[in-house]
């Protein structure tokens, strides 16, 4: 077998608390199927047949009461992990290390993509190469989101990305906020890549092949928790460290079975043929040392950029939206299910999408959104722009304008929204009207207090 | 009929049945006479038929290979389809008298010719049995025994019939049953080469597999991948890569049930092959390595265990590497160190790793000499050679092959890598090399060619159009201060771009082949096959 694939679906949505207070970020619907549909849907078309899915107990419980899950028809050998979210994707990859038997493919369960994936498993193959990772050019959102106030929060902590001449090779990972006085860069690095580009507006897809070494390293290495935050960086660092690492160095536990990753990956079998057919081989890397191909390191990481296409990681809210309206297009599949109920007098803009057993009355309007299965839509209403997620019910004369609605929310009649988040179960009062721009209700819990913001004085929207 | 009835009057009973056997002795005498008599008159209108039809051949596909053998396999058809309707009675003409003549003095020779035409009227039943095309007889001589060396029918390999859609459709179905997917060819082909393959290195062939593979050993899948992107090249470590990727392949093997592992392992490694032929046209080096291979696990008796076999055939591969490649260089370098004196101008073309561990074997040994490196585009090998001559301390020069006739004064000897010796004494090698070849002989500088056993070859080419290797021939565009010129070649109807790899070279330009068995001259390469061959 050559690779194994692992999807990690434990993580907790902290950058969109409000959408994942009820659903737990893997299943939420991102034109109506579950986010996590869509990686395994990647990996199904591209030929795998088993994937190892690491989720907690409460998604697996969604998981096989879904739909659309149903429709995954690879195996799905999933592992439950605790809830409390100190397991870091390293600490994950380490707790099934015993059904690790070859080279993973790590997949985030947020990743929306219509890549080639063999582009970033050549790379690994090619080169014998420890890591091969997926980036993407950064994208700006520029539809508001609902529920924030002006402009785009603080940009989140850039990412330093250094590549060589090729733009294959990966040199230098760094976040800004792991370098406090500046960027610095190792000689041992410029010396044997004097030309390198730097790139700052690369999105990380959290798609990696890892070689089989690196997994039994991070069994020794208990130290390490995150993969992208702490592995990546490791990993990209080593390559041009020496290789002369005495075990006694070493600061976490005291075996003295410990190996380097260096050791581990030279340890293979017939190192000594696949060296003689690189020195015979007349190819190399670069040119203009003195050195042999690959400056004799065993230790290689790849990057496969993308220009084009799509490719979105849904952590935040901005881009959840954006998924949405985007998402569906990698399909071929009908705008409307076909179990929706439509009246012939909707209004219906060709990019929007219906769930199953939605019931559509007359004279709305549905433009630039997305709805839900089972939701019922009455007269006269006006949704553009919008999400509305499962089993919501939208009395008449509504008015919904770039909202995100949860689940099993009810809007009453004749409410206009604008620009609002509906918490999961919620309920709008009928004339709700919201003129206030950005009002956030949330669902809360019975102990929890309420908290909503207003801005100008009108009538209050309840909630409890 | 005429002569029983003759001589009948004369004899006694005895005579009576003695002439009828005689008379049927010489009927058949006269019909096996008469029977040779056409197939002389055939023969004669087949060398005319033969010609003509040959002529068509080389016009429809430009081949020249086997004639001989070819020319053979027709005659001996033709007869034997004319030896099964023979048997019929032949009407006696005056041929007849001579043999009347002679009738007393044939008694051993009528035995002999009887059991002759006995012979020949049970093999003209069989053949009339089995039908008459396809079944090359080499009936040419009668006294030929029933010959069971049937001269080999060549087929053309499938890569140089690329311009023939039946050729195409068959590899079409055979890799479709092998479950390996088919490369398309890319860009416009110079028609002189539109008999080969073309393929573009930006679609690989993983595009069509699919991730992880299971059909193909993912070893097999990393070594074609690195054929096909260029990180393994060159004829040495091409083969090594195989063995290495055979290994693991043996090391991950079980045999199924009811199956025998020398047969089972043999049918699983044929499609890998496949696989690695769509990924880069084999090797002749490859190709050697791979008989050695498959008649190594055929050999292998079924009463061995698994576990023994498995580690038989790893100890016969690396056997393999070490005597063919390993030793084998160290042998050639013993002898190139003679042809070597102080104060030499060595001329290298391209990044041949024998070459290469020639001249710094000869460096450590203290040979004085100076060494300069030509080089061309689009590959540019010569920069690699050049840097590891250097690494090791030899002075070097670095010229384009389009300096090379300024250079050539300069020179003292000349030594070339090949990737492949040919049965008829030609050298294929990377392309310029022929070139390189010929303006040493017009500058009368000597041309040693260096060469390994295994990469010996029976093919037989006299050209470089027959069988070749195109290139992307994207790899020819250039982009220089920004502009790149060739960007949209592929719009411009008259252009086409042709990115050839190898090309071949005459036996009368290179005056040395320094093998593992010895120095030997170029026409000495059928001797060594021979010599193979037999021993195994």
């Amino acid at each position: 077998m050559e690779l194994q694939a692992v999807l990690m679906a434990a993580g907790g949505g902290s950058r969109m608390p409000d959408l994942t207070y009820n659903t737990p970020k893997p299943m939420l619907p991102v034109g109506n199927k579950p986010l996590m549909w869509y990686p395994l849907n990647l990996l199904e078309r591209v030929g795998f047949e088993e994937v190892i899915v690491i989720t907690t107990k409460e998604v697996h419980k969604m998981m096989s009461t879904d739909p659309k899950m149903k429709d995954v028809k690879m195996k799905l050998d999933v592992v439950c992990i605790q809830e409390d979210g100190d397991m870091g994707t390293a600490d994950a990859l380490r707790h099934i290390q015993q059904k690790i038997k070859t080279d993973v493919l790590v997949v985030s369960c947020d990743l929306i993509t219509d890549v080639a994936l063999h582009e970033v498993v050549d790379l690994f193959r090619a080169h014998n190469a420890t890591l091969a990772m997926l980036m993407s050019k950064a994208h700006e959102f520029t539809d508001t989101v609902p529920g924030q106030k002006g402009k785009k929060k603080t940009a989140e902590q850039r990412d330093f990305v250094g590549v060589d001449q090729s733009g294959k090779r990966l040199l230098f990972m760094a976040n800004e906020a792991d370098l406090e006085d500046g960027l610095s860069i190792r000689k041992s690095i410029m010396r044997k890549h004097p030309r390198m580009h730097i790139k700052t507006g690369l999105e990380d897809a959290h798609l990696y092949c890892l070689k089989k070494a690196v997994v039994d390293f991070l069994a020794d290495n208990k130290s390490i928790s995150s993969i992208r935050g702490e592995l990546v960086p490791y990993l990209v660092r080593k390559q041009f460290s020496k290789t002369t690492n005495s075990p006694k160095i070493k600061d976490d536990a005291e075996d003295q079975n410990q190996k380097t990753i260096d050791e581990l990956l030279i340890s293979s079998r017939d190192e000594p043929l696949l060296q003689l057919a690189q020195e015979r081989s007349c190819w190399n890397d670069h040119r203009g040392d003195m050195s042999e191909a690959y400056h004799g390191g065993k230790l290689r990481c790849y990057v496969h950029i993308i220009d084009q296409g799509l490719c979105y990681r849904v952590n935040t809210l901005a881009a959840y939206i954006e998924a949405n309206r985007l998402a569906p297009k990698l399909f071929e599949e009908p705008a409307v299910h076909p179990s929706a109920v439509i009246s012939e007098r909707c209004q219906m803009g060709s990019d929007s999408i219906i769930g199953a057993l939605c019931q559509v009355a007359d004279k709305t309007s549905i433009k630039r959104s997305t709805i839900g299965n089972s939701t019922t839509v009455k007269e006269k209403v006006k949704v553009t722009n919008s999400i509305i997620m499962h089993g919501v019910t939208i009395e008449e004369g509504c008015n919904i304008q770039g909202c995100v609605i949860c689940s099993n929310a009810v809007i009453g009649r004749g409410a206009d929204l604008k620009y609002c988040l509906v918490g999961s179960g919620q309920q709008i009062e009928p004339e709700g009207e919201d003129q206030i721009s950005f009002i956030h209700i949330m669902q809360c819990s019975n102990d929890k207090p309420v908290c909503f913001r207003i801005v100008r004085k009108h009538r209050l929207v309840s909630s409890y | 009929m005429a002569d029983s009835g003759v001589t009948d009057g004369l004899c006694d009973t005895d005579d009576i049945e003695r002439s009828k056997t005689e008379g049927k002795e010489l009927t058949k005498e006269e019909k096996q006479r008469l029977r040779k008599e056409k197939k002389h008159q055939k023969k004669i209108k087949e060398k005319k038929d033969d010609a003509a039809s040959h002529e068509d051949e080389k016009k429809k596909k430009k081949k020249k290979e086997e004639k001989p053998v070819g020319a053979a396999s027709q005659p001996p058809t033709q007869p034997s389809q004319k030896v099964a309707p023979a048997p019929a009675p032949v009407p006696v003409p005056a041929s007849e008298t001579p043999a009347l003549a002679d009738k007393p003095a044939k008694s051993k020779a009528d035995l002999k010719a009887e059991r002759r035409a006995r012979q020949e009227s049970e093999r003209a039943s069989k053949q009339g049995k089995k039908g008459d095309v396809g079944q090359p007889v080499p009936t040419s001589k009668p006294k030929a025994p029933p010959s069971e060396l049937q001269p080999v029918v060549k087929r053309l390999p499938e890569h140089v019939q690329v311009d023939n859609p039946d050729v195409l459709k068959k590899l079409a179905k055979k890799l479709e049953r092998q479950q390996i997917p088919l490369r398309s060819d890319y860009g416009y082909k110079v028609s002189l080469f539109s008999h080969l393959h073309q393929y573009s290195r930006k679609a690989p062939l993983t595009q069509q597999l699919g991730i992880p593979s299971t059909v193909i050993h993912p070893a097999i899948v990393r070594l074609g991948l690195q054929y096909s992107q260029g990180i393994v090249a060159g004829s040495n470590a091409r083969s090594v890569a195989l063995l290495h990727a055979f290994k693991q392949v043996i090391r991950d093997y079980t045999t199924p049930p009811n199956e025998e592992l020398s047969r089972d392992l043999v049918n699983k490694l044929k499609p890998y092959i496949s696989f690695l032929n769509q990924c880069r046209p084999l090797s002749a080096s490859m190709g050697n390595a791979i008989k050695y291979i498959k008649k190594e696990i055929s050999n292998i008796p079924s009463q061995c265990k698994e576990e023994e076999a498995k580690s038989k055939l790893l100890s016969c591969i690396e056997c393999y590497i070490n005597e063919k490649i390993i030793l084998a260089a160290k042998a050639i370098a013993k002898y190139s160190i003679e042809k070597i004196s102080d104060g030499d101008v060595i001329l290298v073309y391209g990044c041949s790793s024998l070459v290469n561990h020639i001249l710094c074997e000869a460096f450590e040994k203290k040979r004085k000499f100076r060494v300069i490196v030509v080089d061309s585009r689009p590959r540019l090998e010569g920069r690699e050679a050049l840097r590891r001559l250097v690494q090791r301390g030899i002075s070097c020069t670095y010229v384009l092959i389009s300096a090379v006739s300024y250079i050539l004064p300069e020179v003292s000897k000349v030594f070339l890598g090949a990737h492949a010796l040919l049965a008829n004494g030609y050298v294929m090698s990377r392309v310029g090399t022929s070139q390189i070849a010929l303006v040493a002989k017009a500058f009368n500088v000597p041309v040693l060619v260096c060469c390994e056993t295994y990469k010996f070859c029976e093919r037989v080419q006299t050209d470089s159009f027959v069988s070749n290797e195109l290139d992307d021939p994207d790899e020819l565009i250039v982009t220089r201060k920004g502009k790149t010129q060739l960007e949209h070649w592929q719009e411009v109807p008259s252009l086409g771009l042709l990115n050839l790899v190898y090309d071949v070279t005459p036996p009368d330009f290179v005056d040395l082949v320094i093998t593992d068995l010895g120095m030997i001259p170029c026409t000495s390469v059928p001797v060594v096959l021979r010599v193979k061959n037999v021993d195994q």
